[in-house]
């Protein structure tokens, strides 16, 4: 049986560092990587990795005599949202990378069964990837009306697309933390932080969570999840066990779990601490190799 | 045209020494006060700008809209500006904030991270704001590298670019150098602004060198009501450029007066240069960070200036409140170590 066939199309750090891990794994093989700037660093670097390499854009691929069957796009939201009807329109199954949201966002650990069948997943943000899972853990657990969280990442790992578009990355992520989080109400906030040597990605989750919600239970979801996300982002893990804060009135009557990771990446491309990208990429890969191999059977949807 | 324009941000900065809780009626006095001392900019917002009501900064008591609507309602010729984060607040929060009555965005980043900025700049200009931008940390970064960030700004549609003192950190030369390089680097594209800080006790000499190196707008909080030690106090502003004669156009009577009769009684604890704030002065930290250590420091039995002193060796950044608790649980891991051996 052959192997599906896939395209990357933006050939920056992301679809750089997706593109070794997809070679690495060898689920899918990895036909065409497509940019817009003959110039650019990453298709010289798709060519010497033996990747049929373009700057012509989205027509050269729909151009190809052979079609890919997967097309991972990691350029931004404006080129995602013009490319996707036409990849629907030929048959070719969309992960979109980039804040556009045109199909239902997916966070492997969460509810990638949920949308076994979609032509388009949408895998959120680097910081929806690293928080959405303990969103999730937490709600699965009890009713969280509130959640936050906060993204910390070296300023060297922002590229121009996170820099010129910081806004859809908190609004996605809000968003996100909301339909596949569970929670009723989500806050995203990032930080850039130039500090040399670079600092590895921090993520922080705070719930908002009753008086006497089961904080054991929360516990163990917690763990159960981090070990579910480590499956595919070895670098993922918990910095303290959960934080428990006992109800304030500055809180509404709530009280708090506040949950600390740090993600470290596997340096496919970018070095360790650009843990953003490599969860974000660990999490397409992931992604596709489920849907592609059917091994995404559809599951109930988040509950809550 | 006054000399120096003086921007009171009791309403903003202060807001983080009274943990965000300001109220409608306390809000409308003060501005009020400001106003008819003849301040022309009056900031009004969460203390980490437009959306920062959160647990990692503290939530708000009344949200950000209602107090600018109501400071807007209160003021006859001030204008309200209001503080944006990026990667906090959206462009969308601005909006809101444009129609309950902002006239001023002031939008703030790293003094590295100018370029982050950008998009909030193009959408303030469009929407018909004054713009002011804030280059937070500005001790992080030399004099040449500030100027080019002042440039990013400038270039995105900024009006006058802030050296900000976040930390108190600076000293006078410093502040001289790199208001210079601004000036120099902007010309007549932006006028340069200065945001400073007590941990040294330096905010209003800082804020003269400023001038004299060319700064034109210049902040303060009456009786330093701000993050961590405080800030330049409006009051003395006034009152050390009038001795210098310079006009600000603010009435130093009735800015004693909005300083000692309308604000200090609303403030249960006003800031000292204590400890852990002049330990954040030396170290170069983030003031916002004050109150959030003090309290983990409860939380978790650290000493708040060890917290706070790590968190400076780490290079923390503004917005990062949530490493202080992750910082707390290790101090705590130690010390117990420690104890135990």
């Amino acid at each position: 049986m052959s192997r599906p066939t896939a395209a990357i199309v933006g050939p920056g750090n992301i679809g750089t560092d997706l593109l070794v891990k997809l070679q690495r794994r060898g689920v899918f093989d990895v036909r065409y990587m497509v940019g817009v700037d003959p110039a650019s660093a990453g298709l010289a670097r798709a060519r010497a990795l033996g990747v049929e390499a373009s700057a012509d854009g989205v027509d050269w691929l729909l151009a190809r005599p052979e079609l890919p069957d997967f097309v991972f796009e990691a350029t931004a939201a404006k080129p995602h949202s013009a490319n996707a009807p036409r990849y629907a329109e030929a048959g070719i199954r969309a992960i979109d990378l980039t804040p556009a949201a045109v199909g239902p966002f997916v966070c492997p650990a969460v509810n990638l069964g949920a949308h076994a069948d979609a032509p388009n997943i949408n895998m959120i943000t680097c910081g929806g990837q690293a928080t959405i899972p303990i969103v999730h853990a937490v709600s699965r657990v009890t009713e969280v009306p509130y959640a936050e969280i906060v993204a910390s990442i070296s300023s060297r790992s922002a590229g121009p697309g996170t820099r010129a578009n910081i806004d859809e990355f908190t609004e996605t992520t809000s968003h996100a933390i909301e339909s596949v989080g569970g929670a009723a109400k989500g806050k995203a906030i990032i930080v850039l932080n130039p500090v040399e040597p670079p600092l590895v990605m921090r993520d922080t989750v705070f719930c908002a969570i009753s008086p006497d919600a089961d904080r054991d239970a929360i516990t163990e979801s917690i763990h159960g999840m981090v070990a579910e996300v480590q499956a595919y982002v070895p670098g993922y893990r918990l910095k303290s066990d959960p934080q428990f804060d006992d109800a304030r009135e500055l809180w509404h009557g709530q009280a708090r779990v506040a949950v600390f990771l740090e993600v470290e990446g596997n340096g496919d491309h970018l070095p360790p601490w650009a843990g953003n990208l490599d969860i974000m990429t660990a999490a397409a890969a992931r992604a596709g190799e489920l849907l592609a191999t059917g091994a995404a059977q559809p599951k109930e949807a988040v509950s809550r | 045209m006054t000399a120096v324009r003086l921007t009171d941000t009791t309403l903003r900065d202060g807001s983080h020494a009274v943990r965000h809780q300001f109220t409608i009626p306390q809000v409308r006095a003060v501005a009020g006060a400001l106003d008819r001392a003849g301040i022309e900019v009056i900031e009004v917002t969460h203390g980490d700008g437009l959306a920062g009501s959160s647990f990692n900064y503290g939530f708000s008591r009344v949200p950000d809209v209602e107090l600018v609507a109501a400071a807007a309602d209160e003021v006859t010729r001030a204008k309200i500006a209001v503080l944006l984060l990026p990667g906090v607040g959206t462009v969308a929060d601005l909006r809101e904030a444009v129609a309950a009555g902002a006239r001023v965005a002031r939008i703030a980043t790293h003094c590295t991270e100018a370029d982050v900025s950008i998009q909030h700049f193009g959408a303030a200009r469009e929407l018909g704001l004054e713009t002011v931008g804030f280059l937070m940390l500005s001790h992080r970064n030399s004099p040449e590298g500030l100027a080019g960030q002042a440039r990013i700004m400038a270039d995105a549609g900024c009006q006058c670019v802030y050296v900000v003192d976040s930390a108190g950190a600076l000293l006078p030369d410093d502040v001289t150098d790199r208001v210079t390089a601004l000036v120099q680097e902007l010309g007549d594209d932006a006028q340069v602004g200065f945001h400073g800080h007590q941990n040294l006790s330096l905010g209003v000499a800082n804020s003269i060198a400023a001038y004299r190196a060319g700064a034109r707008q210049i902040d303060g909080t009456l009786r330093a009501l701000g993050a961590g030690a405080g800030n330049s106090p409006t009051e003395i502003l006034v009152t050390a450029f009038d001795a210098l004669g310079v006009e600000s156009g603010v009435d130093s009577e009735l800015v004693l007066a909005a300083a000692e009769e309308v604000l200090a009684p609303i403030v249960p604890r006003m800031p000292v240069a204590d400890r852990a704030a002049i330990v954040q002065g030396r170290y170069g930290v983030y003031n916002s960070f004050l109150l959030h250590a003090e309290h983990a420091a409860e939380r978790y039995g650290v000493p708040a200036y060890q917290i706070l002193k790590r968190v400076g060796e780490r290079g923390y950044v503004g917005g990062q409140e949530d490493m202080i608790i992750d910082v707390a649980i290790g101090l705590r891991g130690e010390l117990g170590v420690k104890e135990n051996a």
